[in-house]
Order: C-alpha cells, then sequence, then structure tokens
C-alpha cells in the first residue's frame, strides 16, 4: 500500500523533476544532459520574446485577479440577500460558466467579439467628429482580461460564498445588537472574516490567468501571453531553454498557491 | 425593498460580465450553427441544418473523444483510488495533510509545461531509448493514443484523488471495525462498506475529470502531434485554420450537448445508486 502510495507520488513528480533538471543542462540538445549550466535561464531572460510575453502574462493575471475578486465578493456578498428567479438565474449562470470547456469559451467568446466590434467600430467612425481618428475596438488585452475575469468571477463567487455560509451568524447579530450600522457590521465582523477567501480567490485567478493557455489563445488578438509563447515554441521543438521558463514558471505558481493555501487554512482555523 | 436596491447595485456588476462575456457568446455559436460559411470564410447569415448534416466529416474527433475521455477517466479513477484510500485510512494523521497538498499541487501549475514533460519521457531518448537497451527496440510512444492517455491521467489525477479522499476521509472507521469484529474479511469489508460509501467521492471525481476531457485540446495537441485529436483540436482547426465558424459553431454546439446529456443521465444513475454528490472545493 504504502509502496503504492510512493510510485503515485513519483508518477507525479518525476516529470516536473525532468524538466527541472534538464534546464540545469550545459548541452544545446535538450535531451542528452551534459553538465550544470544555468545559462539558459540567462538566455530565456535576455530573450526579448520571452520578457515580452511574461510582461503581458503579468498585466493580464494583475487585471483579471482584481477584477474578478472584487465583482465576485460583491456578487457573493449581495447573493446572500436575494432569493427567488435572481437568485435561480445567478446559481445557472455560474454553474455553466464553470461547466463550459473552455475551449467553447474561447472560440465563442472570440466570434461574438468580432462580430460585435464589427458593428460597433463603423458606428464609431460616423459618429467621431471629422478629422480625428475613430478609436477602434480590437481583440487584445481587453478582451482577454474580460474572458478571463469571466471564469474566474465565477470561482471567487463560488469560494466566498462557501466562506460566507461557514461564517458564524450569531456575530453579525451581536454586532446589530450592539447597534453597529450594517456598514459598520460589513466593515468590520463581515470583511475580516471573509478576506482570507477573497485573497484566495485573487491568487487562484491570478494562477488561472497567467497559466490559461487555451482561452487566450482565441481572445488575445495579437498580443501573445506566456503560455502561448511556449505552445509555440513547443511545435518548433524541445529546447533547454523552454525547460528554464517552464521550471521558472512552476516554481512561481507554486509559491502563489502555497500562500493561498495558508490563507485559506488560517481563515478557516480563525472562525472554526 | 432598500435591501434589494443595495444587493441590486452589488450584483449588477457580475450580472452584466457573465451576460456579455458568457450568455452572449454561447448565443452567438448557436445561432451562427444555423449559418453557412462565407466565401472567404466567417460566417453568412442563414437558416438551415446543413452544419449539422455535415458533422459526420468530423466523425474521427468525436470518436477519439468519445473513447478516450471515459478511458482517461476510467484509468485515472482506478490509479487514484488506492491513494485515496492510502491517505483517508491507511497513512497516519501526521503526514496526511502534507501528503494531499502534494497531490494538489502539480494540478495548480501549468498544464501545458507538465504535459510537455512527457515529450521528454515518451520521446525518442526517453523511456524508448532505455528499452532499447534492456533489448526491446523500435517500440514508438510518443503521437499515440497511449501518450495521450499517460497525459490525460497525469494531468487529472489530482482532480481525482482529491473528492474520493473527502468520501473516504468522512467515513466513519467504527464501520470498518464493526464489520471485522463480525467475522468479515478485509476484502468484503471493502467491497461491501468501504466501497459503497465511497461513492459519492469517485461520482464527483468522474464527473470533473470527464467535463474536463471532452473539452481538451492541449494534451493532445501535445503529445498526440496531430495524429490523435480530440474535438477540442477540430474546434482549433475548425476556427484559425479553416475559418469555417458556421460549421465551427455546430461542433461547438454538439459537443455541448453531448457533454450536458452524458452529465445529466450520469447524474441520475448516480443518484440511483443511492449517493449524492459531494460539493468539495479544490482549495
Amino acid at each position: 500500500m504504502r509502496l503504492y502510495a510512493i510510485s503515485v507520488y513519483l508518477f507525479l513528480y518525476i516529470p516536473i523533476g525532468v524538466i527541472a533538471v534538464f534546464s540545469f543542462n550545459a548541452g544545446r540538445h535538450a535531451s542528452q544532459f551534459m553538465g550544470f549550466s544555468t545559462k539558459w535561464y540567462g538566455k530565456a531572460l535576455s530573450n526579448p520574446f520571452v520578457m515580452d510575453a511574461l510582461e503581458t502574462s503579468l498585466i493580464a493575471a494583475f487585471l483579471t485577479a482584481c477584477l474578478a475578486a472584487s465583482l465576485g465578493t460583491m456578487a457573493a456578498i449581495a447573493l446572500q440577500g436575494v432569493s427567488g428567479w435572481l437568485r435561480t438565474l445567478f446559481d445557472a449562470l455560474i454553474y455553466i460558466a464553470v461547466m463550459i470547456p473552455g475551449i467553447v469559451i474561447g472560440i465563442a467568446t472570440l466570434i461574438a467579439l468580432v462580430t460585435v466590434f464589427g458593428w460597433v467600430n463603423p458606428m464609431l467612425a460616423a459618429l467621431w467628429p471629422e478629422g480625428a481618428a475613430a478609436p477602434q475596438l480590437n481583440m487584445g488585452m481587453g478582451t482577454l482580461v474580460a474572458a478571463h475575469t469571466m471564469f474566474t468571477m465565477a470561482l471567487v463567487i463560488i469560494i466566498v460564498r462557501a466562506r460566507i455560509a461557514g461564517m458564524d451568524r450569531s456575530l453579525l447579530e451581536a454586532s446589530q445588537d450592539l447597534f453597529a450600522t450594517p456598514w459598520g457590521t460589513f466593515r468590520q465582523v463581515t470583511l475580516p472574516l471573509i478576506a482570507p477567501a477573497i485573497l484566495a480567490g485573487f491568487l487562484l485567478s491570478f494562477t488561472f490567468s497567467f497559466d490559461d493557455f487555451i482561452i487566450a489563445f482565441f481572445v488575445a488578438g495579437s498580443e501573445t501571453t506566456l503560455p502561448i509563447y511556449i505552445f509555440s515554441s513547443i511545435r518548433r521543438g524541445v529546447t533547454p531553454e523552454i525547460n528554464a521558463i517552464g521550471t521558472m514558471v512552476m516554481a512561481a505558481s507554486l509559491m502563489l498557491l502555497v500562500i493561498a493555501q495558508i490563507l485559506l487554512r488560517r481563515g478557516a482555523a480563525k472562525s472554526g | 425593498m432598500r435591501q434589494l436596491g443595495r444587493n441590486g447595485v452589488l450584483l449588477a456588476p457580475a450580472g452584466i460580465w457573465l451576460l456579455v462575456m458568457l450568455v452572449l457568446p454561447l448565443v452567438v455559436v448557436f445561432i451562427f450553427s444555423f449559418g453557412e460559411r462565407g466565401a472567404a470564410g466567417g460566417y453568412v447569415p442563414a437558416l438551415t441544418l446543413e452544419q449539422y448534416a455535415n458533422l459526420p466529416a468530423r466523425w474521427t474527433a468525436f470518436k477519439n473523444t468519445l473513447i478516450l475521455a471515459p478511458l482517461g477517466t476510467v484509468a485515472a479513477l482506478l490509479i487514484a483510488y488506492p491513494l485515496a484510500y492510502y491517505l483517508a485510512v491507511r497513512c497516519s494523521p501526521k503526514w496526511r495533510t502534507t501528503l494531499l497538498i502534494l497531490v494538489i499541487v502539480p494540478f495548480w501549475t501549468s498544464i501545458l509545461i507538465r504535459s510537455y514533460a512527457w515529450i521528454f519521457i515518451l520521446g525518442g531518448r526517453g523511456i524508448p531509448a532505455l528499452l532499447a537497451m534492456v533489448g526491446i527496440d523500435d517500440v514508438r510512444l510518443i503521437n499515440t493514443p497511449f501518450a495521450v492517455l499517460v497525459g490525460i491521467v497525469y494531468g487529472y489525477l489530482p482532480l481525482m484523488v482529491f473528492p474520493i479522499f473527502v468520501s473516504l476521509d468522512k467515513l466513519d472507521k467504527r464501520l470498518l471495525e464493526a464489520s471485522s469484529d463480525l467475522g468479515s474479511t478485509p476484502l468484503r469489508t471493502f467491497w461491501q462498506v468501504t466501497l459503497p460509501l465511497s461513492v459519492p467521492g469517485v461520482a464527483t471525481g468522474c464527473m470533473l475529470v470527464f467535463i474536463l476531457l471532452m473539452g481538451e485540446f492541449l494534451i493532445p495537441a501535445i503529445l498526440g502531434g496531430g495524429k490523435v485529436f480530440f474535438v477540442g483540436n477540430a474546434l482549433v482547426d475548425l476556427f484559425l485554420q479553416s475559418r469555417n465558424w458556421a460549421f465551427g459553431s455546430a461542433v461547438a454546439m454538439t459537443l455541448v450537448i453531448i457533454m450536458l446529456v452524458t452529465v445529466t443521465v450520469y447524474m441520475k444513475f448516480i443518484s440511483r445508486l443511492g449517493g449524492q454528490r459531494d460539493d468539495i472545493s479544490l482549495m
């Protein structure tokens, strides 16, 4: 039994280990180890395409996480006080958002937005004053963040709602009995209690957006995110540089996840 | 009334977002699936079932998905169950949390990079080279259905282990003692007590993995090398290469409908078995 568990853990971690080990490979060929070197890390970090893609990914992930965490938290709090058709509608939409495959979300968003932009852009051009260049709506950073926010916001709503449901109601009643205003109760009781869930939602949204390939592949327009860059490089062949990038990306996501875990656990422990 | 007003203001941004970025796109796909392809690609409005009639042209992609998605789900289940059992029942509580986190962690790192790792291991200089050393030559692993299956199991194993662990962990251990006190063999205890009680976790895990597999694109693209492709790969091809939006929309609608029907039937089946779905969170 124990031996079995160990072999499953080996199965889970050997591939990750292989990438990490080969990222320190001095040789040019990715699959033969020729001695230790950190030169591929240097190569990766000084490659302008990699750095541009990294910047795009970081900006998109940060904006997505901010939007998803704030909109999702607002919705989760409001949903507590809502019943009837509105609540059913929201539950259904959140369910659909999580259920529909990312690839369908990606293509659906692409053709819908391209079609809408195809109508709106000529209208904007017609309405705009003569002489000035009318703004053009295009697929790019905006649509990427909008699509990622849609999915991650649904995740944040689920996480924060679970936290609110696990909250001790008597604390809210106590606060009201002690004549706190609703806003005071929210700021001094509710918010501190759900803060770990919000932060965990923020970090998850960030990680999702940063790692996502399939939605970005369709809606990012001319922007290249890091996963898109890695995917197109893999198509051209396996290189030690990609191993170095992969190792760095995995290390960074691991750090974020460990932080998210600690926050959620601490939050759960605090309010039992 | 004031209450509703405030909640309405808080809900509006999320609601509008879901409407524009989820409902609108899905409605557009639905409408486009009844349209026609323009001469230079894209979409021309029409009301025809032609695209749906044309679906057999992509039969291979549907066949691969409908074979490998259930197969991958079952393979992941068979590998995950003993591990979940070990974590919930056998392993010492001191190590349990750490070992659990070690299962979940890979799931939250980029599936792109984790699938890519298997190009190394299954590629010419990986396992086939090792096999050649012991005299087994000419083994091709990469770009085969087997490679895709390995990638699938590897990618989604954590998602299967976790819900099974949750339901086994909730299981009252005294039931197991009672069963053995009453003279059951360990195997019989497992079949008659443990397994039936873990059905909710198994059901959740299978559903999560199956849903994700139905829409899979990356793993077949990376490990199938264009030879083993899923509906997801067909969709990428239809939208980005041949720019056939109408037919692509019909394929996408069909995929979603197959998923919804399978999941609904599956849930009915599971609830008849007496289990209920556990709501789990992955964090």
